[in-house]
């Protein structure tokens, strides 16, 4: 990706340089949740949900050192990690019952995905500087120190794969990544499942679809593949069988 | 140890090697099992990953190179191991999947568990192609039987010829989708009935569980309701005290004596680095069709020149793996859907054996249909191309914003897939051998594979993409991606990666084109056997392992017969 234009916006690119290395960045990296990142948007402090570096589900040696060695690394720039958060922020955001991206700790998440998956490195790098170009280009600034509704009109501008438009390719190609994590990040967290409703992942007795479900999609059981179907009231009772091959317990 | 002299030693502890060890202990016999992997148990918390929320691991259960299906995948091991490498030869694409830990990959297979029938132990006689099985349905029958009550499967008794019946346990209800795929392939007159599985759905015994249905045997059951080797078999035979269990222990090869008979194995332990022998009386190779061509043919000595049991220049030969292809479709009636828990058992609850044995077509052999869909838990890549749907409803695809979480629960669940299983004709083409210049991280010389498919295996995967086009519109399903033509081979998997491989060590009853008898017994060495799927002459339109645990427990009988005897 090239770098912004000297000659277009000289003035506009030193400034935002400088404001952003002055900016307070208070808080940054806190261990636990409800870090704050300042960015130069609306100068309103963004902040997210820390995600723990500590796992204890079942893995290999080799797989915990990995682990460990890519929760040691930083990838993205500050700069850059706060333009995932406000994108992240307008593809979910915060003023929802059931909390946003930032709720869920996007940008944390992005940043490990991104060190675990080699090829996100460089679309996500990428994306995020050109879309700091195209920022610059029509409003002189870059994403982050962009107004809210200048970020909308360039999420407008690259969040429909059906445009045409060829020199938007890129950028639209950078927002569907970013939808696709912010979406993945988000609905793998308790409150992602909170939204979707979901109720599985829990020891149950399976026993077929719910009567008033299946009227409503004027399905039925026929009674002879009922026949086939365990007998929940009796789960328990030892299986045995005749010669016949029939279970007869 | 080192001096003791085992009655058996038994090379691997997955299917084949758990039902040989459980049978050869119980009949008193003193076994060491030397397995490649680690202790794996299910049921200790350290080892769990069933019932983990995705947000228990920070890639939210996706895959890594070590963990090809997912971060929460029962497999240690996959594609990819570190420092056991394998090649290709030519263009040949082979994929060979390996688990590396105690029970193999009935760790984390699909526990579909099929039968055999009377015809896939006959294909010559039906289509002059590859070569007849020495025995029949009617052989290995009584151990069908036998392995049914023993662990457990569920099922249904139809009937049918060629997908005998068997003792099952009763089947668990259909899913809504499923629900859809029953009246979808009813319409077209294609047969469809309860998935056959290895899952309790009812009790057994008093050692392991009942499912509480979580849909997750792929993570392994903590409970024990699923079958794997390793909690089926291996611990009842590890409490029973005759077993030595060598956990780390990579096989290198088999010793032989000057009149080439077995008298142990070498193996590297992991741990220290350093090469050990075990002394036995018979060695039992169980490290799956592959690795066990390949203990073979890298045991080496003054009579047997090409490799233990290799006179025949047939280990390694008719390498075959089953044929695979898939295809998606969006079901809009299964938009907005009310949402509750249908996590039933891991994978599907109903499926479609072969309906077209007596059909014309231009390939010899069938495929049966697994059907996948459901409000499965969410992982990494649930809600990428999110509302791709839209495109079907004259809606615009892509945005942001809280509408999003609509276009998710709009669409959740409203899929439906098939994938197709089928059969290939062996070929003595397809094979692995030793590569002659590359060897693993301990020395040991690894395989090197030449596979390709033929237009038997193309044909038949065109005729797959037919079949699953139709049902999946008959079921109200509209297609998903691109249908996959010639120049995709139809969409036909690549060698390998349905993990069906089987053939290497045939059986066969003459010396010259088979490698071992119907027994699993070398032609070349009476005290040396193989009871994985090396032994297969073909693998049918079925998936393999309840075969070889039935074969393994024929084996097992065999060893203890002849021993009796003092043949061996
Ligand atoms: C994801 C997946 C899904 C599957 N689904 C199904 C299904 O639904 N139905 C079905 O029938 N089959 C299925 N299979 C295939 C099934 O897992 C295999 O057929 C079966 O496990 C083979 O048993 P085995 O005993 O031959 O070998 P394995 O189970 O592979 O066990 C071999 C063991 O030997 C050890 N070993 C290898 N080399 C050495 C050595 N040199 N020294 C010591 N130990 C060694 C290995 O570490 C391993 O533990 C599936 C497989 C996978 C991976
Ligand atoms: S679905 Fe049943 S058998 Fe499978 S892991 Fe869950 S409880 Fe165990």
């Amino acid at each position: 990706m090239s770098e912004p234009s000297e000659t277009k916006h000289p003035i506009d690119r030193r400034d935002v340089l400088k404001a952003l290395m002055l900016a307070p960045v208070s808080g940054a990296m806190l261990a636990s949740t409800g870090c704050a990142v300042v960015s130069e948007s609306n100068k309103q402090p963004i902040t997210w949900t820390r995600l723990p570096t500590q796992y204890s589900y079942a893995r290999t040696d080799v797989e915990k050192q990995r682990d460990a060695e890519l929760f040691a690394e930083t990838f993205f720039r500050e700069h850059e990690l706060v333009t995932i958060a406000v994108l992240c922020d307008i593809i979910l955001p915060s003023d929802h019952e059931n909390g946003g991206a930032l709720a869920a700790g996007l940008p944390d998440f992005v940043e490990f995905m991104a060190k675990d998956r080699e090829q996100h490195k460089l679309p996500l790098r990428g994306g995020i500087a050109w879309i700091d170009n195209y920022s610059l280009e029509n409003f002189g600034s870059r994403f982050v120190e962009a107004d809210i509704e200048q970020q909308l009109a360039i999420c407008d501008a690259i969040a429909y794969p059906d445009v045409q438009d060829e020199a938007l390719q890129p950028g639209i190609a950078f927002f569907s990544l970013m939808r696709n994590m912010t979406l993945t990040g988000y609905y793998t967290t308790e409150l992602g499942f909170r939204d979707l409703g979901y109720v599985g992942n829990t020891p149950n007795i399976w026993d077929g679809v719910p009567d008033a479900v299946l009227a409503r999609h004027g399905k039925s059981y026929d009674a002879q593949w009922l026949a086939k179907c365990v007998d929940q009231s009796r789960r328990n009772i030892t299986a045995e069988w005749d010669d016949e091959m029939n279970l007869i317990t | 140890m080192a001096d003791k002299e085992y009655d058996i030693i038994i090379v691997g502890s997955g299917a084949g090697g758990g039902m040989a060890t459980y049978q050869l202990a119980n009949a008193g016999l003193t076994v060491a099992l030397v397995e490649a992997g680690g202790y794996y148990d299910p049921a200790a918390d350290e080892q769990r990953t069933q019932l983990r929320n995705p947000w228990e691991s920070p890639r939210r259960g996706a895959s890594t190179r070590r963990r090809p299906f997912g971060d929460y995948n029962a497999c240690i091991g996959g594609w990819d191991l570190d420092g056991e490498p394998y090649t290709q030869k030519g263009d040949t694409e082979f994929m060979w999947w390996r688990g590396r830990m105690l029970g193999g990959r009935t760790n984390h297979w699909g526990r579909i568990s099929l039968r055999f029938g009377p015809l896939d132990f006959k294909r010559r006689d039906i289509d002059g192609l590859g070569e007849n099985w020495p025995i029949g349905y009617e052989d290995v029958k009584p151990y069908y039987d036998k392995v049914d009550k023993l662990i457990g499967v569920f099922g249904s008794n139809e009937g049918l010829y060629n997908d005998p019946d068997g003792f099952f346990l009763p089947a668990p209800k259909p899913r809504l989708h499923e629900l859809y795929y029953i009246d979808g392939a009813r319409k077209l007159n294609v047969p469809v009935y309860p998935a056959r599985k290895s899952m309790l759905t009812k009790r057994i015994n008093d050692e392991r569980g009942v499912c509480y249905y979580c849909g997750q045997c792929s993570r392994a059951c903590s409970i024990h309701a699923d079958f794997s080797s390793s909690t089926a078999l291996i611990y009842p035979a590890l409490r029973g005290g005759r077993v030595d269990l060598y956990t780390n222990s990579m096989v290198r090869e088999v010793i032989t004596d000057a009149r080439g008979k077995a008298t142990g194995v070498s193996y590297i332990n992991k741990e220290d680095k350093k090469e050990y022998a075990l002394k036995g009386r018979i060695v039992v190779l169980a490290a799956s069709a592959c690795s066990s061509a390949r203990i073979l043919l890298n045991s080496k000595s003054a009579h047997h020149v090409n490799g233990l049991g290799n006179s025949s220049g047939h280990v390694g030969r008719y390498l075959h793996d089953s044929t695979g292809a898939s295809r998606a479709a969006f079901l809009p009636e299964l938009m907005n859907r009310d949402i509750y828990n249908e996590d039933g058992v891991g994978g599907m609850h109903v499926y479609t054996p072969w309906w077209l044995e007596n059909a014309a077509l231009d390939f010899p052999r069938g495929y049966h249909l697994e059907i996948g869909g459901g409000m499965g838990m969410p992982s990494y890549g649930f809600g990428f191309a999110a509302n791709q749907y839209n495109e079907y409803l004259d809606k615009r695809v892509g945005g942001y914003g809280n509408g999003l979480r609509d276009d998710i629960r709009r669409f959740y669940g409203a899929r439906l897939s098939i994938a197709c299983r089928g059969e290939s004709v062996p070929q003595f083409d397809n094979y692995c051998e030793l590569d002659p210049t590359v060897v693993d991280e301990w020395g040991i010389p690894v395989l090197r594979f030449n596979y390709q498919w033929t237009d038997y295996e193309i044909n038949q995967a065109k005729h797959m993409q037919d079949s699953m086009e139709a049902l999946l519109e008959a079921s109200g399903g509209i297609l998903l991606g691109d249908k996959p033509g010639a120049e995709r081979n139809y969409g036909l998997a690549k060698p390998g990666e349905i993990i069906h491989e089987v053939g290497t060590t045939r059986m066969g009853l003459n010396p010259k084109t088979s490698v071992t008898n119907e027994f699993g017994q070398l032609h070349d060495a009476n005290n040396v056997f193989v009871v994985d799927a090396g032994t297969f002459v073909s693998q049918a339109d079925k998936n393999p392992t309840w075969t070889i645990l039935a074969l393994s427990w024929r084996a097992s009988d065999y060893i203890v017969e002849q021993m009796k005897q003092q043949n061996i």
